[in-house]
């Protein structure tokens, strides 16, 4: 098995705000290998961006990661000056978000962003990015790329935008692609494409993906492993099939049963009881105890560590340690 | 549905084009054709799913036949009564048996008015009861739409997206309308949260016999919700079936191809993707002929040069299109 890329050690992300110093994420272990793509799912404050802005260096100003370390092939990225992580970002780690109108310069044309990051990291004269840039496009299957590089971002639809953002991610081959939503802004059709084209490149560049969704049919087209957050915290981490087929933990379960099934006419719609809780809101125990039906009494009083359901799947949940005694239990009886 | 298919609102051939000015004098150059003949019976106590993708017109219908905008062409038949061509004096009367649930809560309602007043205001509008009565039915909607006496006194932002949407709901159905447009109402919610609303939205159908138009892009929304489904694509009616005919045997390619988009949550269910060329033309410029025919699989010559005629091929499922 190859190497992890990068991995994240019990970070923890923290906001200074009015109301005092919220942490945003919760103490995140977590790691990509070479060629992985992992899939981060949670609902909206979960903390599944702030992970990805983390990991980047692209926090808001009061946030900081205030615990835990980030390595990217044996650099703690923590510990990279600004400069260094310049170099790093753009070069070896890549980011893509959501809504590429605002994360593309509306007053430059497509082609002199794309050129950017070629002149800057590779040192490209500008004959050579454009020439690069013209390929780029190519690759991320826009038509006429030649003269798309004269346009400015207006003038291209959604979709278009997204595989120009692609194809700037992709300018110095990364060997890390962070998307954050890539496709959540998208039409169906057009979501498709993009899901296709990421499945491409990812095969052909041999670069790991972190992609930061909330949508489980994406999850399931495209992850190898997926990471569920919940309030900030990992609460289950697992292949992509143990996660869909054997989800230990009930947020998970309750997540994959309220995604009304297309092919199914009969589905049960059965959803999660209560709201998500504010980052300002105290709760003890596990996290996720007042909205859980299967609440115990120690739910409520003592946060629960991660249980191994098999080895490479964990999930946070009370609800496993018996299940986890037997299970080791069997286990070491098989090896005596 | 009570066994008999009685029409509440019948949509005749509605148009509602935009007009596109340019040059010095402002002249009309263009039209975007937003909605451009659609024609379909809505049932008493369905509820009718209007998919397609954005800009496809299908915001723009729910408006139009609630008389929000008007109408550029097509006559709208409420229970009996041809509606098109009234003021909005003589349309008050019709206002409080339609109603409309707004995507983005939080834009419908005003921050600066509290839950309570919101819902009063609907009251003061359409009824004569007095500010005692008022309260006493503000409150019994809230707790109908699952909140509680304590969120009277209110402001919008107090409350998360999920709560927001239910006054929005409690809004739509203080007045007792028999039928209302669902436009989007779950896509800005996080799923854990859609999935309550959805409930509620169904409980609330079962109880006062509601009719709806839901209007949204989801499909997976749209099959648990909808009896009948209408399929959209640059303002024109493509598809139109009962649910489960049309997502387990879709016949326009359109429809083929929008379903088989649908990222599935089920590991390991390689399916043959139709994978659509291009993107979605701009509707103030619209393909000659069959409006799809730029992107379909199957077009053939005369696709681009007639438009296809809607025509139903089996009982209850209607088409347009010329190779299927």
């Amino acid at each position: 098995m190859s190497e992890s890329i990068l991995s994240v050690n019990s970070m923890v992300t923290a906001f200074k705000t009015k109301d005092g110093l919220l942490p945003a994420v919760r103490g995140a272990s977590f790691s990509v290998k070479k060629g992985e793509t992992l899939c981060i799912v949670g609902e909206s404050g979960c903390g599944k961006s702030i992970t990805a802005l983390s990991i980047m260096g692209l926090l808001p100003s009061n946030g900081k990661v205030t615990e835990g370390s980030i390595t990217f092939e044996n650099k703690n990225l923590l510990s990279l000056k600004q400069e260094e992580l310049r170099k790093l970002r753009g070069n070896d780690i890549s980011m893509i978000f959501q809504e590429p109108m605002t994360a593309l310069n509306p007053v430059f044309t497509v082609g002199y962003q794309i050129r950017e990051p070629l002149m800057i990291h590779q040192k490209l004269s500008k004959k050579e990015a454009h020439q690069k840039g013209i390929e780029l496009l190519k690759r991320v299957g826009i038509p006429a790329p030649a003269s798309r590089m004269n346009q400015y971002p207006h003038e291209l639809s959604g979709g278009m935008r997204q595989r120009v953002m692609i194809a700037i991610a992709l300018s110095c081959n990364p060997k890390l692609l962070v998307a954050d939503e890539p496709t959540t802004a998208l039409d169906v059709t057009i979501q498709a494409q993009i899901i296709d084209l990421l499945n491409d490149l990812k095969r052909d560049f041999n670069m790991s993906l972190i992609m930061i969704t909330h949508d489980m049919g994406v999850v399931a087209e495209i992850a190898d492993r997926v990471i569920v957050m919940y309030a900030g915290e990992i609460i289950e981490n697992g292949t992509v099939s143990e996660i869909f087929n054997n989800p230990q933990h009930p947020y998970t379960r309750g997540l994959l049963s309220s995604v009304p099934n297309v092919d199914d006419p009969d589905f049960h719609l059965n959803p999660i009881a209560g709201t998500l809780p504010l980052l300002s809101e105290k709760i003890s125990g596990c996290r996720f105890h007042p909205r859980c039906p299967h609440a115990m009494e120690k739910c409520r009083s003592v946060s629960p560590d991660a249980f191994q359901a098999a080895p490479t799947h964990s999930a946070r949940c009370w609800l496993m340690e018996d299940e986890e005694v037997r299970q080791h239990g069997g286990q070491r009886a098989s090896t005596v | 549905m009570a066994g008999s298919a009685q029409v509440l609102y019948s949509v005749k051939g509605v148009k509602k084009y935009y007009p596109v000015k340019g040059g010095i004098l402002r002249r009309i150059k263009n039209h975007v054709k937003a909605v451009d003949g659609i024609s379909v019976d809505i049932l008493k106590g369905e509820t009718l799913g209007v998919v397609g993708e954005s800009g496809c017109g299908k915001s723009t219908l729910g408006r139009t036949i609630l008389g929000l905008e008007q109408l550029t062409e097509g006559n709208l038949v409420y229970n009996g009564t041809n509606i098109s061509g009234y003021s909005k004096k003589e349309l008050k009367p019709f206002k409080k048996e339609m109603q409309m649930i707004f995507q983005d809560p939080y834009a419908s309602l005003n921050p600066k008015q509290t839950v309570g007043e919101a819902l009063e205001e609907v009251f003061i509008i359409h009824t004569n009861l007095s500010g005692k009565e008022r309260r006493e039915n503000a409150i019994r909607l809230l707790k109908e739409v699952g909140l509680t006496e304590e969120h009277f006194d209110r402001y919008p932002h107090e409350f998360s997206g999920g709560q927001r949407q239910r006054i929005g709901i409690a809004r739509a159905i203080a007045i007792n309308p028999s039928f209302i447009v669902c436009d989007e109402p779950v896509s800005a919610l996080d799923v854990s949260v859609q999935a309550q609303v959805i409930k509620l939205l169904q409980d609330l159908q079962k109880k006062h016999e509601l009719t709806y138009l839901f209007v949204s892009h989801d499909l997976g929304v749209v099959r648990h919700l909808c009896n009948r489904v209408l399929v959209m694509y640059l303002g024109q009616m493509v598809e139109l079936a009962p649910v489960d005919r049309l997502y387990e045997n879709p016949v326009h390619p359109y429809t083929e191809a929008l379903l088989s988009s649908i990222p599935r949550p089920v590991v390991g269910a390689k399916r043959d993707r139709i994978r659509l060329q291009g993107d979605l033309p701009s509707p103030a410029n619209p393909p000659t002929g069959c409006p799809f025919h730029t992107r379909c699989p199957i077009a053939k010559d005369h696709c681009a040069a007639e438009r296809p005629e809607w025509r139903e091929i089996e009982e209850g499922h209607y088409i347009a299109c010329h190779e299927r």
